[in-house]
């Protein structure tokens, strides 16, 4: 097994929680959705509400892998503005005072394209991004941008699929770094429920081909199934859910309802609380496994 | 400009790229189905009885060949070269559409999936996915942005009549390129049983070299009748470009008779400089969208851009990834007509030769009246005319001002 990117934010956070036995709570939330203003207040409050990895989307005007909820963020956000310099900017601020959460991008490869995939990789790494997730970078297409993540020592994190059979999964392995994500549903983001028993057995089977922490996302809507899902998992990500209250509390014109923000966040505490406590008492044996080259 | 090659035929390589263009940019939950398309096409292919299958259904289903017609009046008109028309609207269902979904219908079925999902913009692919799912029994879902369905009234009915379920697509533009990302998130969500059976040369590979396959008939069959006809090869091949597979259908046997020239028109729409168009090459620049790289109407940070044009067929921010290829290597030229040119091309033709076209392909029919003049009398150009016009009459009644059914 190679370590692709030896030491980050990333592997530290996962070996952190290892020790203390629990998942990541990772959260999705739009680039300046609704607006910038709401945004950043969001952006310092996750930490704090129990976020353990930010992840972040960089809104396309063509979301083919997403439903109705991220679209219509991706919408509000493009409609407000924001550019992939933008994004990188919000997260260089918020590395003034928050340095150990990781920040983990997601997007469309598109913008990326557009921007260069050495300048944007070498601007993502200096505003202190930790990795990206790629929705339509297959491996296949990847290694055009995976070089220059690789080379600013920020993890390209690659999807496995229920689709992903035993005979292609290697494949996404041999190049997946920091964790691997695990898709729940057959499905666009948003739209069904993830079955649990379904992607233990899943997860559990890609134990055995990998070292690297496995997240599960698409489909974790509440604080109970987050914390189902963390009984496995090592990472836990929720993002319609998150962006469907923001849906929720603004006006025609986007403008955030008073108390939106703190509305967003107690819902990420409650997240945070099933996913701390959801192996303490009954059957907590599945743990973390070492995360490759961690420490070397 | 690129070298000479020996061959411009031997696209893609075998991870489906042209050059820089095309590959598979998409999710993970569709890599391992269309990985499992390629194979299934690959041993379609080699199978002969899938070749005869096929050939029978072009043949006695759909009505080939389509006939070469001499449009003497418009030769006539343009008084320089001889124009002929490939006549694809004489088909089936009324356009080219047919020669792609009966092979990849019969494909599905090797496949066992029972329920097809198309996108359409013009509503052509629609109707002739629609039909093709009527025939062999299978479920059909079509994707169609709501301003097509607007503008396309005709096929939407037509798609209803053979049973199928078209869903308006509100997002965005609300034409071709959202009916796309609404039938790529059906298809990641309904991957046991469903086939994506994609209406051009374009999406992820092994698509743009699939439907060009299928499409190759329409220059096979120019071959073979203009050498009856003339005892040669054309001189000149035009045919619009939405996404682009009626064109490479007509060029693709063509490539390496460095003599015949090869002409793709877009959509300039109210013009290109304008912004309003749907122009990929002339006013986009290369870009990954729908699962290939190719060149796309995009702003500077990577966004798309929503195309115009009258043709909701070429309605399309992209262009297949072959065709972006082609481009580099300076095989075929791509230019532009306006809507406008379009429109005076659509009426000249239905009062010269009384054929009423589709939009599209009197996109290249304008082309065609701009250089046939130049030309001499023993020059010989082809139009592929790939679709009839009777889907268009609102959106040209519309456009001229007048209305459906006044009486006049
Ligand atoms: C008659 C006709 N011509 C052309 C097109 C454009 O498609 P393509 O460029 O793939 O031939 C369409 C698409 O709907 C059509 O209906």
């Amino acid at each position: 097994m190679s370590a692709l990117v030896a030491e980050s934010r990333l592997t530290r956070r996962f070996e952190k929680l290892k020790e203390k036995n629990r998942a990541a709570l990772v959260t999705f939330i739009t680039a300046n959705d609704p607006d910038p203003a709401l945004f950043r207040q969001l952006l310092e409050g996750l930490p704090t509400a129990g976020a353990d990895i930010i992840e972040l989307g960089m809104p396309f005007s063509d979301p083919m892998a997403d439903g109705p909820s991220v679209q219509l963020s991706s919408q509000r956000a493009l409609q407000a503005g924001v550019s992939i310099d933008d994004v990188l900017g919000a997260v260089a601020d918020m590395r003034e005072w928050e340095m150990d959460t990781p920040v983990i991008l997601m997007g469309y490869y598109n913008p990326i394209y557009r921007y260069g995939p050495a300048e944007f990789s070498e601007a993502a790494a200096n505003a202190g991004v930790d990795g990206v997730i790629i929705v339509d970078l297959p491996p296949e297409e990847a290694e055009e941008l995976n070089q220059h993540l690789r080379a600013n020592n920020l993890h390209m994190i690659f999807l496995a699929a229920p689709t992903t059979d035993e005979t292609r999964l290697p494949r996404v392995l041999d190049h997946a770094s920091g964790f691997v994500y695990y898709v729940a549903v057959k499905g666009v983001t948003g739209t069904k429920s993830a079955d649990v028993s379904e992607v233990s057995a899943r997860v559990a089977a890609m134990r055995k081909q990998t070292d690297l922490p496995i997240g599960v996302g698409f489909g974790i809507r509440t604080a109970a199934q987050a914390a189902e899902m963390a009984r496995f998992a090592d990472a836990v990500v929720v993002g319609s859910a998150i962006v469907d209250i923001i849906t929720d509390g603004i006006d025609k014109d986007r403008r955030p309802q008073p108390g939106l923000a703190a509305r967003v966040l107690d819902f990420v505490k409650d997240l945070a609380n099933g996913v701390q406590t959801a192996r303490l008492g009954g059957d907590n044996e599945t743990s973390v496994k070492t995360s490759t080259g961690a420490g070397a | 400009m690129a070298e000479a090659r020996n061959t411009y035929r031997d696209g893609p390589d075998d991870q489906g790229h042209f050059g820089l263009f095309g590959g598979r940019y998409v999710a993970e939950t569709l890599m391992p189905l269309i990985l499992e398309v390629e194979r299934a096409y690959d041993a379609a292919r080699a199978d002969p009885s899938y070749a005869q299958e096929l050939e029978s259904f072009l043949t006695t289903y759909a009505g080939r060949p389509s006939p070469l017609y001499f449009a003497e009046r418009l030769t006539e008109r343009f008084g320089g070269a001889k124009v002929y028309f490939k006549r694809d609207e004489l088909n089936h269902t009324g356009s080219h559409k047919i020669n792609n979904c009966l092979g990849q219908i019969l494909l599905a079925k090797r496949m066992g999936k029972t329920r097809i999902i198309a996108e359409t913009g013009a509503g052509q692919h629609g109707v002739a996915t629609a039909t093709v799912c009527a025939r062999f029994g299978l479920e059909c879902v079509v994707y169609m942005g709501a301003k097509d369905i607007e503008r396309q009234k005709p096929n939407v009915f037509r798609m209803n009549l053979l049973g199928a379920d078209v869903r308006a697509v509100e997002k965005g533009s609300a034409t071709l390129k959202e009916a796309m990302n609404e039938a790529l998130r059906d298809w990641v969500a309904n991957v046991d049983d469903t086939y994506y059976l994609i209406g051009t040369a374009a999406g992820p590979h092994p698509y743009p070299t699939m439907v060009r396959d299928f499409q190759s008939v329409i220059g096979e069959e120019v071959r073979e009748q203009m050498d009856a006809v003339e005892g040669r090869l054309p001189d000149t091949l035009v045919a619009c470009i939405g996404g682009g597979s009626n064109a490479i259908g007509l060029f693709h046997p063509f490539l390496d008779d460095s003599d015949v020239r090869l002409i793709g028109v877009e959509a300039a729409g109210k013009g290109i400089d304008t912004g309003e168009h749907a122009a990929s090459i002339s006013g986009g620049n290369p870009g990954v969208l729908h699962g290939n790289r190719t060149f796309l109407l995009q702003e500077d940070g990577g966004q798309i851009r929503d195309a115009h044009s009258i043709s909701a067929g070429l309605d399309y921010p992209g262009i297949g990834p072959e065709h972006a290829w082609l481009h580099l290597q300076g095989r075929v030229d791509y230019v532009s007509a306006t809507d406008e040119e379009a429109l005076a091309a659509f009426q000249l033709c239905s009062k010269l030769e009384g054929i009423i076209p589709a939009l599209e392909p009197s996109h290249a029919l304008s082309y065609v009246g701009k250089i046939a003049p130049e030309l001499p009398a023993d020059h010989l150009i082809v139009i592929n005319l790939c679709g009839r016009g009777d889907k268009d009459v609102f959106t040209v009644a519309d456009a001229l001002g007048t209305e459906v059914g006044a009486g006049s």
